[in-house]
């Protein structure tokens, strides 16, 4: 270390009032040069490699596109929504005093965590090689393989999957919350299932949303895993074009294009989330929280 | 369970039955007893403090009061009503959660660590108990929670978040949060114990108007000066008894039990 203290000859009062020169982060500028000049490398083998551009931005808005991008699209939001529901439902069955509801919870989650999500989509749609019927006795029935069709097979598959991990979430987001809040829900007279729903789930989504927005952006691109029981999403859509145009890797670009389109819309709408699920959080914050604040 | 004792009132009382009725009731947590036999009454309108040191089964007392904590023997009554269970025959069949959730709406406790709502406004604290449980309309509710926001000298911070109260100021507000529900008796759980030196008098000068306007008060608390000044009974408990009670400016000054009196010697010095 070089000795930094004030020059014999010049008071301290003197310095006071020199200019101040900011630290230079020469580090910084030397990383961000050759990161761009990586990049630059990167881009241009693409550029010149045997890649039809055009081909790309040709079928990027192809209809069979377009329509397995509103399949992913559709897949991910019921997937996710079932998800959830079952995943709230069953952490609240596991963390209940009633014994029943525990073990049935427990079952679910050990059962669904347990074995392959490609392989419970395979056993999903083919349950009609177990059951070749199913209904209500009396009311209705059908033929399995009319209800178990690609889409409803991997909604079921995704959904009950999903389930199975988000209970794990909101259980953690449950046990983050003080017990203190439980106890003064109770002595303003709430029931257990009143206390979760208006005190305890709302402030558990501050730790709930980041893991589950992580897994909704999963989602996104686990829905591709339906290929394989010809559920026509996205990628499955632009397989079936290459194997007949033999453009394989263009439509696999267009296909990762789409899929970061949809993950960045995903990811603006986690940030608005999480930021309303702040409210009330944090060392004393001046008046922009009661502005937006509804009584 | 010793079933619902037949209740004698001590001599010298008003013929009333007294709000709170506490007999030979006993609490375990595991092998270690935190309440043993103990057993009595709060008259309508009095305020009784509790006192003893750390462990001494007080605060215990005060949750079985609101069940927060389930009692292992004897009986509670509040307002006449059995706590936790139901006479039938000749057996105490225990209550549903919904029936003690019921049960709860005659108490208001308020919490050494305030246990505000955090992700509620302050007026939203208070009316949350009125609108969600007793269904009170929302516009009635603001109001009277305005009104009760107002009493505890807190009208300006109706739009406040937790987070953005002082110590004292939270405890206020939920001082408010606990009388919006319109209690017939108020359980204080040190509620002072927790706040820096400066912050006390504020949270103690509510309390003090609370009960000259006639509100019945267990008060769990070290604060002796506000149990000389506005408690009419002291009880001492020690190892789960209760080892002195009285007229808390007779027990401070002079202490029967040697175990109360060096506790009285240690926390005035």
């Amino acid at each position: 270390m070089r000795d930094h203290a004030t020059p014999a000859h010049r008071d301290i009062l003197d310095l006071a009032g020199l200019k101040l020169v900011p630290r230079r982060y020469y580090g910084r500028w030397i990383a961000a040069a050759l990161i761009l000049l990586a990049l630059g490398y990167i881009l241009r083998a693409f550029a010149m490699g045997q890649i039809e551009w055009k081909v790309v931005g040709q079928f990027f808005t192809a209809p069979a596109i377009l329509a397995g991008l509103v399949n992913t699209v559709i897949m991910t939001i019921c997937a996710m929504v079932l998800g959830l529901t079952l995943g709230v439902v069953f952490a609240v069955m596991v963390m209940s005093p009633n014994p029943v509801l525990k073990v049935v919870a427990t079952f679910y989650i050990w059962l669904f965590r347990g074995t392959p999500l490609l392989l419970q989509l395979l056993i999903w749609f083919n349950l009609a090689l177990v059951f070749p019927k199913m209904g209500i006795p009396g009311l209705f029935e059908a033929r399995t393989v009319d209800i178990m069709t690609p889409l409803f097979a991997t909604m079921l598959g995704l959904g009950m999957n999903q389930g199975a991990y988000t209970a794990e979430v909101v259980r953690a987001g449950i046990l983050s919350v003080d017990t203190g809040q439980t106890e003064a829900a109770k002595s303003i007279g709430m029931t257990r299932l009143t206390t979760l729903r208006r005190i305890i789930l709302p402030q558990a989504m501050r730790f709930i949303i980041p893991p589950v927005g992580n897994e909704f952006i999963s989602m996104v691109k686990i829905t591709s895993v339906a290929s394989v029981i010809q559920f026509s999403e996205i990628l499955r859509n632009a397989q079936t074009i290459y194997y007949a145009n033999a453009r394989v890797i263009e439509l696999l670009f267009v296909a990762a294009g789409w899929y970061l389109i949809v993950v960045t819309f995903l990811q603006i709408g986690q940030f608005f989330l999480e930021r309303h699920y702040a409210r009330g959080i944090g060392p004393s914050r001046p008046s922009p929280a009661n502005e937006e604040g509804k009584a | 369970m010793n079933g619902p004792v037949p209740v004698s009132l001590p001599s010298g009382s008003e013929a009333a039955t007294p709000l709170v009725r506490v007999r030979q009731v006993s609490k375990f947590f595991g092998s270690f007893r935190a309440l043993n036999d103990v057993s009595i009454d709060i008259p309508h309108g009095r305020v009784m403090c509790i006192v003893g040191p750390s462990g001494s089964g007080k605060s215990t007392l005060l949750r079985c009061l609101n069940q927060l904590e389930k009692i292992d023997a004897g009986a509670i009554a509040i307002d006449g009503e059995l706590l936790g269970f139901r006479l039938q025959g000749d057996a105490l069949h225990e209550l549903s959660d919904a029936e003690i959730a019921r049960q709860r709406l005659k108490t208001g406790m308020v919490f050494q660590r305030f246990n505000l709502f955090g992700h509620l406004t302050a007026i939203e604290n208070i009316i949350e108990g009125p609108v969600t449980v007793l269904k009170r309309p929302k516009k009635e509710a603001i109001e009277e929670g305005e009104a009760l926001l107002a009493r505890v000298g807190l009208a300006s911070k109706r739009n406040s978040y937790p987070s953005q109260l002082s110590g004292g100021q939270q405890q206020r507000v939920a001082i408010a949060r606990a009388l919006a529900m319109k209690p017939k008796l108020m359980l204080f759980d040190e509620p002072t114990s927790a706040l820096d030196p400066e912050l006390v008098g504020e949270v103690l000068a509510v309390m003090r108007a609370l009960a000259l306007s006639g509100m019945t008060m267990a008060v769990v608390t070290h604060e002796m000066g506000f149990a000389r000044e506005v408690g009419n009974e002291l009880v001492f408990m020690d190892h789960g008894e209760i080892i002195e009670r009285g007229d808390p400016r007779v027990v401070l000054d002079h202490p029967a039990n040697a175990r109360a009196r060096d506790f009285v010697n240690a926390v005035i010095k």
